[in-house]
């Protein structure tokens, strides 16, 4: 849709493998992660604190992976106001 | 609430599979909620439990998932200017009250009643809400397309008229989507329905976005982003005190949530391109769908409390198992309607944009 904007290739890479690490991290300590992340009590805010930054992460790098693929908003927005 | 004790014991093993199955679903129910502001969540949980998860860890896990979610997606509907944070928070606030009471309901049923009886009362409250609401909002979307698709704007119903005109003075608040001053007293209950409709039928926004619409007079689009404010004040609570029982497994929700951002920013950039009555639509026709797969589960949990005749190990099984596919299949539906729509909107901005080019050439 957007031919005259510059694409963000860069951010998008950057955050995909920021991402990407983020998920090996998780998948690969598994059985620290469900031991301390489980406890309850205070440990409670880790897979808070973990929601947060994979949410900022993931979904920066979500969004500019459908700006890249030219999937944008409609430039006359249909906003209901 | 023995789990609680060896929550970390009942974490299932993951495998490659187990892995794409979650991350999908995440996706198709993170493209509706990024749409409509809610759902997926009615999916998700069973699915979790039939990779053998219990069903608190289910249930736990897909809260978990869920405020990240509606954070990144209101922010995305934020930037499209259909998002009320202040409507969002007050109405967000009341319904954490509403999840609470509607979980110390859910306990004491099952105490009373066990798991058939808490698992009949699920379904019944689907089955009751889902066609009231579900068949009302389904009705409006197609008296809408009569009437020449919702191309003028949406006009408030005569019960929002009413409420945006009753003056209690020192509970008033002025709400952008709205563009009227309202009760509070009127958004205090309808936020502890959208809870209690949260903690038993973990999809708070079948009465959350209707409520806004009909009965405080929001924009559907507005209504549907700002559903996402109050899907996260509630997800985040809700998650805190799961936590604190250690029955989140984190895995279970950042894989859900790695498929989930991808589909609530295409759900978010879809309403872009839509007429807002196909907000109602995409949700009424979820609804609908979503009915028969809880009726048909009735008679099997009728049967457990010997209410009815009993129903043989066969036959229960196989409702379930229809009764699931039904469920995937009202996602999956209101995925495709979203996707068709979008595709449809964009295709018809690319001919007015190469319309215009093509008039300012010939000038």
């Amino acid at each position: 849709m957007s031919l005259t904007k510059k694409k963000p290739y860069s951010k998008m890479i950057i955050l995909g493998i920021i991402s990407a690490s983020l998920y090996i991290l998780l998948l690969s300590r598994q059985e620290f992660v469900t031991q301390y992340f489980a406890k309850g009590g205070i440990n409670a805010f880790l897979p808070i604190i973990t929601a947060f930054i994979f949410s900022f992460v993931h979904g920066s790098f979500t969004g500019s992976f459908w700006t890249v693929l030219g999937v944008e908003a409609a430039k006359k927005k249909k906003e209901a106001q | 609430m023995h789990d609680i004790v060896n929550a970390a014991a009942n974490f299932i093993h993951l495998d490659a599979v187990n892995i794409i199955y979650l991350f999908l679903v995440g996706f198709v129910g993170g493209l509706v909620s990024g749409f409509i502001g809610s759902g997926g969540a009615f999916v998700l949980t069973p699915g979790m439990m039939s990779l053998g998860v219990p069903g608190l860890v289910a249930v736990a896990s897909n809260m978990c998932h869920k405020f990240p979610k509606a954070l990144v997606g209101a922010i995305k509907r934020a930037r499209y200017g259909q998002v009320d944070v202040k409507l969002g928070i007050v109405l967000g606030i009341s319904a954490e009250a509403g999840v609470l009471y509607g979980a110390h309901i859910q306990e004491n049923i099952k105490k009373a009643f066990g798991e058939a009886g808490s698992n009949l009362y699920v379904s019944a409250a689907f089955v009751v809400i889902l066609a009231v609401v579900g068949g009302f909002v389904l009705l409006d979307a197609w008296k809408t397309y009569r009437a020449g698709g919702g191309d003028e704007e949406e006009s408030a119903t005569k019960i929002a008229r009413w409420v945006q005109s009753v003056n209690i003075p020192g509970t008033m608040v002025y709400f952008k989507s709205l563009n009227a001053r309202i009760s509070v007293l009127f958004t205090i209950p309808l936020g502890f329905a959208t809870g209690m409709l949260a903690a038993t039928i973990a999809v708070g926004g079948f009465i959350g976005v209707p409520a806004m619409i009909y009965v405080l007079g929001a924009p559907s689009l507005m209504a549907s982003a700002t559903e996402l404010v109050i899907a996260f004040v509630m997800g985040l609570g809700g998650s805190l005190k799961y936590a604190m029982h250690g029955l989140v497994d984190i895995r279970l929700a950042m894989i859900i949530l790695a498929g989930s951002l991808f589909g609530i920013q295409l759900g978010a950039i879809g309403t872009t391109y839509v007429k807002p009555f196909m907000i109602k639509v995409v949700m009424g026709v979820i609804m609908v769908t979503v009915l028969f797969s809880r009726a048909l589960m009735v008679p099997v949990y009728m049967s457990q409390l010997h209410l009815i005749q009993e129903i043989d190990a066969g036959t229960a099984s196989l409702l379930k198992n229809v009764s699931f596919g039904i469920m995937i299949f009202a996602l999956a539906l209101g995925a495709f309607i979203v996707l068709k729509a979008m595709w449809q909107g964009h295709r018809a901005e690319r001919l007015q944009h190469a319309a215009e080019v093509l008039e300012h050439g010939k000038i």
